[in-house]
């Protein structure tokens, strides 16, 4: 009982280790072996070393070394009883390491090159942002499982999959040229965004994985200060979480982007975002993320000024589309459109899409929905909102979409 | 690490081989993909595979020996031949990959070489 506050104490700086270095031990650890799950094994035994020695020896001046010390040790032990040969490999590569060790990890963050092999496009698109959650944050398959509503079990079993690949096929662990490569940090950036998209559709649990997307937007700003598209990324995802309290109303009641008090929004990410976008225009190249961000920027500045300028959002959606088309920039652009007035403009652009995209996508009936009540037709915004609700899952916007029915 | 590059061609870029006009703008392709993996130094061998047509499949089915005309499976695109090259990860070998002429009109599926089988110990 008497080793209670010591434990404890120990315990917490394991932990603190564990949240704020997990990725950067992992990458450390993996990038010359390649071998996450082996990674993985030796660190969680250094955690499991350090709360068994930490309450009787004290915790280590850095928490981190230590920990980094106590898995590569474990991992030469693992490598020595396999092969022979490789561990004699890993003894000689870890002498030349003593020493260098700590300032160096320090300087080269290894996390990135983490970042880039989890979204390589020789990985399966749809493991790529659970693989970020897991080996850069330290989410287990249980919790990154429920998010992506896949059962744990199987999303273990991807996950090791994936890792198992790039063990296996070698993946480069290395931050690619990215002029000559640009599309791989799209990869990233975009991985970064689903991770916080999949928070943003479910209210209730998904905030810590919103928290955790913003930590590795964060993360990706200061690892690559010069990428004007990190910093747009960030930015966008600010704007998003300052509107989050905003979006509900007491009752729980899901409350649209126009009818939202800008007194709920949170002001301090709106000031940071926008201290992010600003850096980010400075580099002059244009990115969707910084484009979609300015679209959120535009919407927050009715916070300020009390209206929202539809022809600055308008213009900047035909930039995106230019940019990046898709279905979902067109509804947006579209939608933009409709609400800056300009109705038949707004009805072409809808109109021009191709049916059998826009079948199944709730986003593009409430739109059209919104289409005819500001046509002034009643019979058909009714049975086009029907046609929204049937495709809606979220049950706050299902409940927000029946009341209007009525 | 080895990986294969297995190139799997198009029943159309197949045909150009033996084509009177067609064929010469295949070969040169090849022969220039070849000209350039070669001069890198990192084939560890390779080999160009007569068409579909010449095909024979074996399978040993209870216990009865089946031989059949034709490729594995019919699809698409036809293994049209291969390389074993040698280099330091998949993204090298994924630039080699994306080199060759079938990435137009087939593809090329790229797949580390199974290392060699340790000897049981003495």
């Amino acid at each position: 009982m008497t080793y209670g506050p010591v434990i404890t104490e120990a315990r917490r700086a394991a932990e603190l280790a564990a949240r704020t270095s997990y990725g950067r031990l992992i990458a450390s650890l993996a990038s010359r072996s390649r071998d996450i799950v082996v990674a993985e094994d030796a660190l969680s035994d250094a955690f499991a070393a350090a709360l068994a020695t930490w309450p009787e020896r004290g915790v280590p001046s850095s928490p981190e070394a230590w920990l980094l010390t106590a898995a590569r040790r474990n991992l030469n032990h693992r490598a020595r009883h396999e092969n022979v040969q490789l561990g004699a490999v890993a003894e000689l590569l870890s002498r030349i390491d003593e020493g260098a060790e700590v300032t160096d990890w320090a300087a080269v963050d290894e996390r990135l090159k983490l970042l880039f092999v989890c979204a390589h496009p020789a990985i399966d698109e749809n493991i790529r942002t659970p693989l970020m959650l897991q080996t850069v944050l330290g989410l287990d398959a249980q919790r990154i499982g429920s998010a992506f509503l896949v059962a744990p079990s199987t999303m273990g079993q991807r996950l090791v999959r994936a890792k198992t690949k790039i063990k296996q096929a070698a993946l480069r662990f290395e931050v690619p040229d990215l002029r000559e490569a640009p599309t791989r940090l799209d990869d990233v950036l975009r991985a970064v965004y689903v991770a916080y998209g999949s928070a943003w559709d479910d209210h209730a649990g998904g905030r810590g994985l919103a928290e955790e997307a913003l930590y590795l937007g964060r993360t990706l700003v200061s690892l690559l200060p010069q990428e004007p598209e990190a910093r747009g990324l960030l930015a966008l995802m600010l704007y998003c979480e300052s509107r989050r309290e905003a979006r509900r109303d007491a009752s729980g009641r899901f409350v649209p982007l126009p009818e939202q008090d800008p007194r709920r929004w949170s002001t301090a990410m709106i000031i940071e975002a926008e201290a992010l976008l600003t850096a980010a225009s400075q580099a002059g190249r244009f990115g969707r993320f910084q484009c979609e961000a300015a679209i959120q920027s535009v919407h927050a500045q009715r916070g300020v000024t009390g209206h929202t300028e539809h022809a600055a959002i308008c213009l900047l959606y035909e930039l995106l589309l230019n940019h990046t088309p898709s279905v979902g920039v067109a509804v947006g652009r579209a939608a933009a459109l409709i609400e800056a007035g300009a109705l038949e403009d707004g009805a072409r652009a809808l109109d021009a899409l191709d049916p059998e995209s826009v079948l199944l996508y709730q986003p593009y009936w409430v739109v059209r929905a919104r289409l005819a009540e500001r046509r002034g037709d009643q019979e058909l915004m009714r049975s086009t909102l029907e046609r929204a609700l049937g495709l809606t899952e979220d049950a706050a916007a299902r409940r927000y979409l029946s009341d209007r029915l009525v | 690490m080895q990986y294969i590059l297995l190139l799997n061609e198009s029943p159309n870029e197949l045909a150009d081989r033996d084509h009177p006009e067609r064929s010469k703008t295949y070969w040169g392709a090849w022969s220039a993909f070849i000209g350039a993996i070669s001069k890198a130094g990192i084939i560890v061998n390779g080999d160009g595979l007569l068409g579909p047509e010449t095909a024979t499949t074996v399978r040993l089915r209870d216990g009865k020996r089946m031989v059949q005309d034709g490729p594995f499976a019919d699809t698409k695109e036809v293994l049209g031949g291969y390389f074993v090259i040698e280099v330091p990860d998949l993204d090298a070998a994924l630039e080699w990959a994306a080199k060759a002429p079938c990435v137009h009109g087939g593809s090329v599926e790229v797949r580390p070489v199974m290392p060699p089988m340790r000897a049981p110990k003495a």
